[in-house]
């Protein structure tokens, strides 16, 4: 049984150098569409009518991406004259549209407690959001933690559209966690319910029964987005850096 | 009940009408339909008997339930898989007002969730079933009386009150002296667990009996999906259940293909062996390291979950989503993958095996892992008949179902691959199982990828209309079945998707019974099962 110990050290380091250096292993994100100037304004509606969910607008010969309610079908990539360009980054999080975000006190900082409720979702959230436990990304060592129980929790991760069932129990958490306390919705049917949209069973997003503080769009965002989005929640990472996007 | 034994060899398609026509005479109407046999039930008095007939003497599995209200009727369609045979679709009608349809859960245990569901959300009524109600819409949430999937109720859910029942409690149904209950979730493991309530009953020790509650992620996909365009709904197709998102988009695209006559062209075809592998791939890396993560063996966790994670980059590489979202389209897949981009994969997928060779050698060699899982969470193969459990869970106890052997989609049947069993059916067996299946899965994106030739990747459909779809494919947790009618406007009338987590949820609980506390966590990942697939 010693072998465990012995390969646990072999193995050595694995896990990214992010925050402290860019990460650009290949398939580490799926990328994003991004605002595309088209040769003519045909091309350009052409892009924003094969659009599902209304996420690109054409204004001119400019199609214009608004990455909120953007289910990453790539429609507007393969398939059809129109592809818009597409960037590989990850640092997506922003506050809703009509709040700005205020940072938690600076003792969380570097140590920052973290729960999770699925409200719904695919799975695909959720398993990005274990994926940070894993080596390669390694959360601990950012003095980030995630939480059994939302009495010491400080951030409330939440995936899905808030299903008609999970209602209750996600109203439960939210309330049992002290002050202060941070809520993020976590991918586009957090944000705006995406392919469930608002029925009768779902309640079409977060912010429809909670105060959302930040959203990170992707369907679903990679790891480094959600990491992205806890350092921006520990001050760490300020929401200016890069180009802003599209909401 | 008496247990039949199968029968020892499968009937062709010309006997089992004959046993039919001999049993049952001017009750039924057949007719011969790909992708099988079309039986209609003209008196609804020998539905019980036709099923038992066959589920036990001809050997048949049950593939689900799907109930469709039409103008003037209802229509149940009770779906059998056959070796030999295909698929035997038994289609009852009811006018509608009618509410009373003969329970067949006596005859076939597996049909008891799907019975239930269609209960709770159409409010067809089923005899002789000894537990109806209270099931996908909770009754501390919602009013009994709603039946969310008649054509009259609005999906937007105007016109309806939410009235919770404050006096709802959970039944409990051990009484002895000193029993109590221990709930789980919804909300456990810091969140990380999906959502999912588990009752367990207890005198001390063992738990004597476990009841899961699911269906707090219930989104009404299937209601969702009415009145939407078939490009609208494959969306919602790949994603109800991301760690399956490729299997599932396949079979609904495969219906559609099915129902048109088309034959997609052969590279999309053979690039979907390679999608739909990596795929199973994945999720088996996944499952394993569930399996690690609860019995608490940290280091082989951390290595199972490092190739989960490379095979996600993998998969992000080659197609630019990590779920594998996005790819297939009716008539083929969106997107044409270079030879280079194959080559990369293939490098992936032998450091993947390799990798789990190593993992399986090492836990092989640790007895506290192994004293964790071997007759832990036995489920019999008796049992596993009984409930036609599907995929790795019910393979690891003898029943080795597999439609891409049983009814050979995509370009499969070119390819040589095993269907691992085991018989022990406990947690072990589950384990190896999962092992035994990413190798095939390896061999078989090899097997793919070197017969890939140039051509087209998808073939133009006209807009499909006036259609009943079906369509089916092995999804990495087992069998995916996915049904559609389709309006003269080509807009969707009935979407239904039959599930396997569904199916082996059902099951679960004979897992549990009879195991101590701390099994619990351990059987429920050897299950590895998904609750947004049983949610939808």
């Amino acid at each position: 049984m010693s072998f465990w110990f012995w390969n646990g050290l072999r193995k050595g380091i694995q896990s990214t150098r992010y925050p402290k250096a860019p990460e650009t292993a290949p398939g580490v994100t799926p990328g994003r569409p991004a605002a595309t100037t088209f040769a003519s304004s045909e091309d350009a509606a052409r892009a924003a009518a094969n659009c599902p969910v209304q996420a690109i607008t054409a204004e001119g010969t400019e199609a214009l991406v608004h990455l909120r309610t953007c289910i990453h079908c790539q429609r507007c990539r393969f398939g059809n004259p129109s592809t818009v360009h597409w960037i590989n980054d990850f640092e997506w999080t922003q506050p809703p549209p009509t709040k700005s975000y205020e940072p938690l006190p600076r003792a969380f900082t570097r140590s920052l407690h973290i729960m999770v409720v699925d409200t719904g979702d695919c799975g695909a959230c959720l398993h990005e959001i274990k994926q940070l436990n894993n080596p390669l990304y390694n959360l601990h060592r950012l003095g980030l933690f995630f939480t059994a129980t939302p009495r010491t929790a400080d951030v409330l991760l939440v995936v899905g559209p808030v299903s008609e069932n999970m209602r209750g129990p996600l109203l439960k958490t939210y309330d049992a966690m002290p002050q202060p306390k941070r809520v993020v919705a976590v991918g586009a049917c957090a944000i705006t319910g995406g392919v469930f949209g608002r029925t009768f069973a779902s309640a079409g997003g977060v912010g429809m029964v909670l105060p959302v503080d930040l959203e990170i769009p992707g369907n679903p965002p990679p790891p480094l987005a959600i990491l992205h989005s806890l350092l921006v929640l520990t001050g760490r990472k300020s929401l200016e850096a890069g180009e802003p996007l599209l909401i | 009940m008496t247990v039949a034994p199968p029968s020892p060899a499968p009937l062709d398609a010309d006997t089992l009408v004959t046993l039919l026509e001999e049993r049952f005479g001017a009750g039924l109407a057949l007719s011969r339909e790909a992708p099988g046999l079309l039986v209609r039930v003209l008196d609804l008095s020998l539905l019980r008997a036709l099923s038992k007939f066959l589920f036990w003497e001809a050997g048949g599995s049950f593939g689900g339930l799907i109930v469709e209200q039409r103008t003037s009727e209802w229509t149940l369609q009770y779906l059998f898989l056959l070796r030999r045979i295909g698929w035997v679709d038994v289609v009852v009608r009811a006018p509608l007002p009618q509410k009373n349809i003969p329970s067949i859960v006596a005859e076939v245990h597996a049909a008891d969730w799907y019975e239930r569901e269609a209960e709770d959300l159409f409010g067809v009524d089923f005899e002789g079933h000894p537990r109806l109600g209270d099931f996908i819409l909770h009754n501390e949430t919602w009013q009994e009386q709603i039946a969310p999937m008649r054509k009259a109720f609005n999906v937007n859910g105007h016109g309806f009150e939410r009235k919770p029942d404050p006096e709802w409690r959970t039944t409990l149904v051990v009484q002895d002296p000193g029993s109590f209950a221990m709930p789980v979730g919804p909300v456990y493991e810091g969140g990380l667990g999906e959502p999912v309530h588990f009752l367990l009953e207890t005198v001390g020790e063992d738990v004597i009996r476990e009841v899961p509650r699911l269906f707090y992620k219930y989104r009404a996909v299937e209601k969702v999906a009415e009145g939407k365009s078939v490009p609208e709904v494959l969306l919602l197709a790949e994603r109800f259940s991301a760690t399956s998102a490729f299997a599932h988009s396949l079979a609904f695209c495969q219906a559609i293909e099915n129902a048109a006559h088309v034959e997609i062209p052969r590279r999309a075809s053979r690039l979907r062996v390679v999608l739909a592998e990596l795929e199973r791939l994945r999720h088996h890396a996944g499952a394993i390291e569930g399996i690690c993560q609860s019995t608490a063996l940290s280091v082989s966790e951390a290595h199972a979950a490092i190739i989960e994670e490379q095979l996600l980059r993998a998969s992000g590489a080659l197609t630019g989503h990590r779920y594998l979202f996005g790819l297939n389209t009716p008539g083929g897949l969106s997107r044409d993958f270079e030879e280079t981009a194959c080559r990369d994969l293939l490098r992936a997928i032998d450091d993947a095996g390799s990798e789990l060779r190593t993992l399986e050698d090492r836990l092989r060699y640790s007895s506290s892992f192994l004293d964790r899982l071997e007759d832990v969470g036995a489920i019999s193969r008796e049992s596993a008949r009984d409930l036609d459990l599907v995929g790795p869970v019910g393979r690891a106890s003898g029943v080795a179902r597999d439609l891409r052997k049983a009814c050979p989609y995509a370009s499969y049947s070119d390819y040589e691959f095993d269907v691992p069993r085991q018989e022990e059916g406990d947690g072990y067996a589950r384990l190896r199982i999962l092992f035994a299946e990413a190798r095939e899965s390896a061999r078989l994106i090899h097997q793919a990828i070197e017969s890939l030739e140039p051509g087209a990747i998808s073939i133009p459909l006209d807009a499909p209309r006036s259609m009943v779809a079906f369509g089916w494919a092995e999804a990495p947790i087992g069998a995916a079945l996915h049904g559609l009618r389709l309006d003269s406007e080509g807009l969707v009338e009935r979407y239904r998707i039959l599930t396997p987590s569904f199916r082996n949820w059902l099951g679960f609980h004979v897992a549990v019974e009879d195991f101590a506390f701390q099994d619990f966590p351990i059987i429920l990942a050897t299950f590895g099962l998904s609750v947004t697939e049983c949610d939808r």
